[in-house]
């Protein structure tokens, strides 16, 4: 019981979620989250104004049940399956956040400068959520996947768009985390 | 129920990027840093064991639990939209320091503020609906 309350090294979680991807292929089904964010799109009425959204989303009904059950998952692993312990960063990524003002790097999953409240319910603060969110939106859905869509079902199908798709992750990712982070946080 | 299994896969999924520190907004920054081993060793190991496991899928003919074969789609050709796509999704990927899956994975973990993250995701993907045939693709 110890073992499972305690942060599971990524030798364990990596082909944990290979299994995961491999059950939904033995199911007939795919492995991609973002694809949900298309089919609530279609729920709520998108279709009237795109024709991107005109599909039967309940042929989609098992990926919206996947994501109900991630909800669950993730009550579940914080109030029954976790010890509190603080996130083992490296101490260069810790000391690299305090230069941005980020304080106890590690010790809740999410840093408070960006998820709570008082930092949300500021101008700057909401831009940050709804831009962050609205470019993985659009970038998604562009790229047609996300991380498991593409950097894991895609990879393990040797698939080359994939390959370009990941590629762009990182693009994105390095230079947001390199050169726009330090721009939008710094240490007061 | 039919639909059953697809709550248990998906609860194992949450409690798995849960517990292996995944849907840490840390994690990302500490990966897009290149300062410790751990997401790619999450996502290399899973993708390695993928890889053999989709090639034994192919090889052996797998059926699926309906007794269909179980066949992947291809990705569609192209490059635009991958390479520019995915840059935009990793910008907000690091920004958010949370990916689709984890997103909803939080709210259940009690981050409310990350429904906003999902409103902005809802309307990124609405407006790619709308746009989509004037971008390259």
């Amino acid at each position: 019981m110890e073992i499972l309350l305690q942060p599971w090294p990524w030798y364990v979680s990596g082909p944990l979620i290979t299994m995961v991807m491999l059950l939904l292929f033995y199911f007939g089904k795919t492995f991609g989250m973002s694809s949900n964010l298309r089919t609530l799109c279609s729920i709520g009425g998108a279709g009237k104004y795109a024709d991107f959204f005109k599909f039967d989303w309940r042929s989609k009904r098992w990926n919206l049940v996947v994501v109900l059950g991630a909800i669950l998952g993730g009550y579940i692993s914080v109030n029954f399956l976790s010890d509190g312990a603080t996130i083992a960063l490296s101490p260069d990524t810790i000391t690299d956040l305090k230069g941005l003002g980020f304080q106890n790097a590690g010790a809740t999953i999410l840093p408070s400068e960006i998820y709570d409240w008082d930092a949300v319910l500021t101008v700057k603060g909401l831009s940050i959520l709804i831009i962050a969110g609205f470019l993985v939106g659009f970038g998604t859905r562009y790229a047609g996947g996300c991380t498991s869509g593409h950097a894991i079902s895609g990879l393990s199908n040797l698939q080359k768009p994939s390959l370009v798709a990941v590629i762009g992750f990182f693009i994105g990712g390095l230079i947001m985390t390199h050169f726009i982070l330090p721009l939008i946080f710094t240490a007061s | 129920m039919k639909l059953l299994k697809y709550l248990f896969v998906g609860m194992v999924f949450g409690i798995i990027l849960v517990k292996s520190e995944a849907v840490s907004w840390y994690r990302i920054y500490e990966m897009f840093k290149f300062q410790s081993f751990h997401m790619y060793g999450i996502i290399g190991s899973a993708v390695f064991l993928g890889v053999i496991g989709v090639a034994l899928i192919k090889k052996g003919g797998l059926k699926s639990i309906e007794g269909k074969k179980i066949t992947l789609i291809p990705k569609e050709k192209g490059f635009t939209r991958y390479l520019v796509g995915g840059s935009i999704f990793g910008l907000g990927w690091a920004l958010a320091g949370a990916c689709p899956g984890p997103m909803y994975i939080l709210v259940g973990a009690g981050v409310f503020s990350m429904l906003i993250v999902i409103f902005g995701a809802l309307l990124g993907t609405f407006v790619y609906g709308m746009i989509k045939d004037k971008l390259p693709h």
